[in-house]
């Protein structure tokens, strides 16, 4: 075997990034546990040692899969004469080896900008956080060399290919739905890997949950991403058009964003108010493993889903490794956790009070937020009951069974709706105060916005009783988070005689965190929005039309005009064509097709969408009729109103956390405190 | 014991205690949206197979599918080699049908032994390959994303 080829070097790199996590994981433990700074240049030299070698790994994958290599087993497996290169580069995480590979890389991209951003602060808790890290790189570096190793010589290298899965190059956001959903994914071994080292560490000062909070924010934004996009890619590419189907491996990704949204909340209680410890600890830790969980039940194979294209060796390997974490969390918690209430104890008594002063009061915000995480571990908890039901079943009593959308639904309307409800409640109360008056002068208005935005619906035919209860909600809770912003800017511009803008942009920059937290709401509104009104009025019916034959569909006029045959090359496809016209206005013509890929069997069927913000005519493919000359085609027309506004909510919440996480001014930090003055925040300030 | 580990005691028993109560109430409310998976064997084993809706699994046998496509009715029969039966879907098929196929139906089964379907799915995969024996594993669409006849 030639030494150079692409197999031996990314080998190479592999096992040097193996080397590195171990040794530098160990020199993390050593100066974590005696502060030797020798150990801890080490431990971060390695961790970008690991970092470069893993990025190196996947630019080598990328050059091998782009030039065609068949002499690496992965290229092999997905790579094709015929693919296109930028396909070829998706085809990275097109398959199991490659995908776990890139999930090193991105790991790799992780653990440098934590390094780099812990730089020489924290000193503390740094080295245990590296360790921890390192150690979770240990495994992935482990998985690649070993059970999943995409860069395997083959000896004979095959002329050509099968090429990456059809349904993986059929759309283009299938290059970025994964990688979205993957940086949310790895990006968990994070706040993790921090949490850890605060308990290794025995101490928990305010200032630690900054960078903790950050860190899960983060992974969390692309994570929301990754499941809009997943919806979406299932929207415009499976054609059944719809986004979500309660999956397991879409509920996989939604069990990590339920725990993580809910400690991203709790953590704001810790922070302020010292309390609810333990519980976002434990949000924090079950966040990572519900992400390994989720690794586990795509890539393991042991679901029937549309994702699990690819089964494995390496579901035993990880379900060990999730077993680990799960230990090792339960006993770093039960054996450190009380070396923070000592550390706790002290903060309070040196400030004179025990966590941050004020009596309990229903009313307050950290009572709301408790609420709030109430229902979103039962939402989560819910979700992985009906997910794991059918496995559990099958391993005890051997037999086969899936839990349908019904048990989903049950359970999360009223959770779903309770949620956005606590989404208006939380922002209008106070920290730590009872105050019944000003909540009903918050509030108050906000209930009749959303009795008024629900009549608004109503009147316009969206009458069905839940559609109607979750457009209130969606009303109270946009009201309620609109006024935490506009109240404050009047107050500015009839007290100090300020122009609007002006007094909009000191507000805003006084509490900038707080609004993009209400950004990040809007964005939960409006995919909120999204699906009560397509979950109730989603319209659609199959057509058996003849060439020329015109049908009434919805308020549209379809008629098919016949199919044409088109050739790009790596693939080939038959598009029928649709006239539609709309209250005698002619729409435009719509191509939903069936595309052959020349290495697969099977032709793959894609819908075309007319997209319009009040709702979406979507055409798919059923039967193109080639057995009797395309004279009949049999078609799927689907209406499903304001669909399109699901697609924003991601983009926004996005908007929020780069609003949240922008570096502040020097001056920042005192400023951008609550605007309640008498609270003082949290348990070590 | 410390009043602190008093504290973490209660509550780490209150979740449990809280946990274990929606554990019950959740599982009493999987109740009818559980579905079973059968092969055609396990179907024609079962006497009471009639009154529930299953997901019957098997390989559509060649030559015996038919597809109006005026009266949107399909008709197949679904073999797991030993036993084979009838379906009768009120329905089109999805994109990928084709004879010889892995395919999942769900429905019941009548009492003239055709099985009523109201939804067809079918094995979404890489290479072409019929399935083996029993076999209803393997990798099938979700139920929503092909097969649903309205």
């Amino acid at each position: 075997m030639n030494p150079f080829s692409i197999s031996m070097l990314g080998r190479g790199l592999v096992l040097i990034a193996l080397l590195l996590a171990t040794t530098g994981s160990f020199a993390g433990y050593l100066a974590g546990s005696r502060r030797d700074r020798r150990a801890w240049l080490y431990a971060r030299n390695a961790a970008y040692g690991f970092s470069a070698s893993m990025i190196g790994a996947n630019l080598l994958m990328i050059y091998a899969l782009v030039t065609k290599d068949f002499s690496v087993k992965y290229v092999t497996q997905v790579g094709s004469l015929a693919t296109p290169p930028l396909i070829s580069v998706v085809s990275l995480w097109s398959s199991l080896e490659g995908s776990i590979l890139f999930w090193g890389g991105i790991l790799g991209v992780y653990v440098a900008l934590t390094v780099w951003s812990l730089g020489e602060k924290h000193k503390e808790f740094a080295p245990w956080a590296l360790h921890v890290l390192l150690a979770i790189s240990v495994f992935f570096a482990f998985l690649i060399a070993s059970v999943a190793d995409p860069f395997h010589y083959v000896p004979n290298p095959p002329m050509d290919g099968p090429g990456p899965n059809p349904l993986l190059q059929n759309h283009w956001l299938m290059a970025v739905h994964p990688p979205m959903l993957y940086l949310g994914y790895v990006g968990m071994s994070v706040p993790f890997s921090l949490i850890c080292a605060a308990l290794l560490a025995g101490r928990f000062e305010s200032g630690w949950m900054g960078p903790v909070r950050n860190w899960m924010l983060i992974p969390w934004t692309f994570l929301s991403f990754g499941i809009m996009l997943g919806g979406w890619w299932s929207y415009a590419v499976l054609g059944w058009g719809g986004a979500w189907a309660w999956d397991p491996v879409e509920n996989a990704s939604f069990h990590p964003w339920l725990t993580g949204t809910a400690f991203l909340h709790s953590a704001m209680v810790l922070q302020r108010r010292g309390r609810m410890r333990d519980w976002t600890l434990v949000l924090g830790m079950a966040t990572f493993l519900l992400t390994l969980l989720g690794t586990f039940m795509t890539r393991s194979g042991v679901f029937n889903s549309v994702h699990s294209f690819t089964q494995s060796s390496i579901g035993p390997v990880f379900l060990v490794f999730i077993a680990v974490v799960f230990l090792y969390s339960v006993l770093l918690l039960a054996f450190r956790s009380h070396l923070l209430d000592e550390e706790a104890e002290q903060v309070a008594q040196s400030i004179g009070t025990r966590g941050g002063g004020g009596g309990r009061s229903i009313l307050s915000r950290e009572i709301a937020i408790a609420v709030q995480n109430v229902l979103f571990a039962m939402f989560a908890f819910t979700v992985l009951l009906g997910t794991l039901f059918p496995l559990i079943v099958e391993w005890t009593q051997g037999r086969q069974l899936s839990v349908g959308e019904p048990y989903f639904d049950r359970w999360g309307l009223p959770l779903g709706l309770g949620i956005t409800f606590m989404m208006g409640v939380g922002p209008a109360l106070p920290w730590g105060r009872h105050d019944p008056a000003a909540a009903t002068r918050r509030l108050g208005p906000a209930v009749v916005v959303g009795i008024v935005f629900a009549g608004f619906w109503g009147a316009l035919g969206y009458t069905k009783p839940f559609t109607l209860l979750a457009l209130f909600t969606i009303g109270f809770a946009l009201w309620a988070n609109l006024h935490e912003f506009v109240e404050p800017v009047w107050a500015r511009m009839k007290a100090r005689q300020e122009p609007m803008h002006l007094a909009m942009s000191r507000v805003f920059v006084r509490a900038r965190r707080r609004f993009g937290g209400h950004t990040a709401h809007y964005g939960v509104l409006f995919a909120v929005f999204a699906l009560a009104l397509t979950k109730g009025y989603r319209a659609e019916k199959d057509f058996t039309m003849t060439v020329g034959e015109t049908v009434d569909f919805d308020s549209y006029q379809v008629t098919y005009a016949g199919y044409e045959n088109v050739d790009e090359g790596f693939r080939t496809a038959e598009v029928a064509n649709f006239h539609v016209v709309r209250n005698g206005r002619e729409v435009g013509t719509f191509g939903p097709r069936m595309n052959h890929y020349p290495t697969q069997m099977q032709p793959i069927v894609t819908p075309a969408i007319h997209e319009r913000p009040t709702g979406d005519l979507y055409f798919s493919l059923i039967d193109i009729g080639t057995n009797n000359g395309g004279q009949k085609v049999v078609v799927r027309m689907i209406h499903q109103p304001y669909q399109m506004w699901l697609w924003f909510s991601a983009p926004i919440i996005a908007l929020g956390t780069l609003i949240s996480l922008w570096p502040e001014r020097e001056r920042g930090r005192s400023a951008s405190r609550s605007p309640a003055p008498h609270v003082v925040a949290g348990s070590a300030k | 014991m410390t009043d602190a580990m008093k504290k973490r005691l209660f509550g780490v028993g209150a979740v449990t205690v809280a946990l274990a109560a929606l554990g019950v109430i959740a599982y009493s409310n999987l109740g009818d949206s559980i579905v079973y998976y059968l092969s055609p064997t396990q179907l024609l084993e079962k006497a009471d197979a009639q009154d529930a809706v299953v997901r019957l699994g098997g390989m559509v046998v060649p030559g015996s599918y038919k597809w109006d496509q005026d009266t949107q009715v399909l008709e197949f029969d679904l073999s797991d080699t030993e036993q084979q039966v009838h379906v009768v879907n009120a329905g089109n098929p999805p994109q990928m049908f084709r004879e010889g196929i892995g395919a999942v139906v769900e429905g019941k089964l009548q009492a003239d032994g055709t099985f009523h379907s109201s939804k067809v799915m079918v094995k979404h995969d890489n290479q072409y390959q019929a399935p083996k024996g029993h076999e209803t594993e393997g990798v099938y669409a979700n139920p929503t994303l092909d097969g649903e006849s309205s």
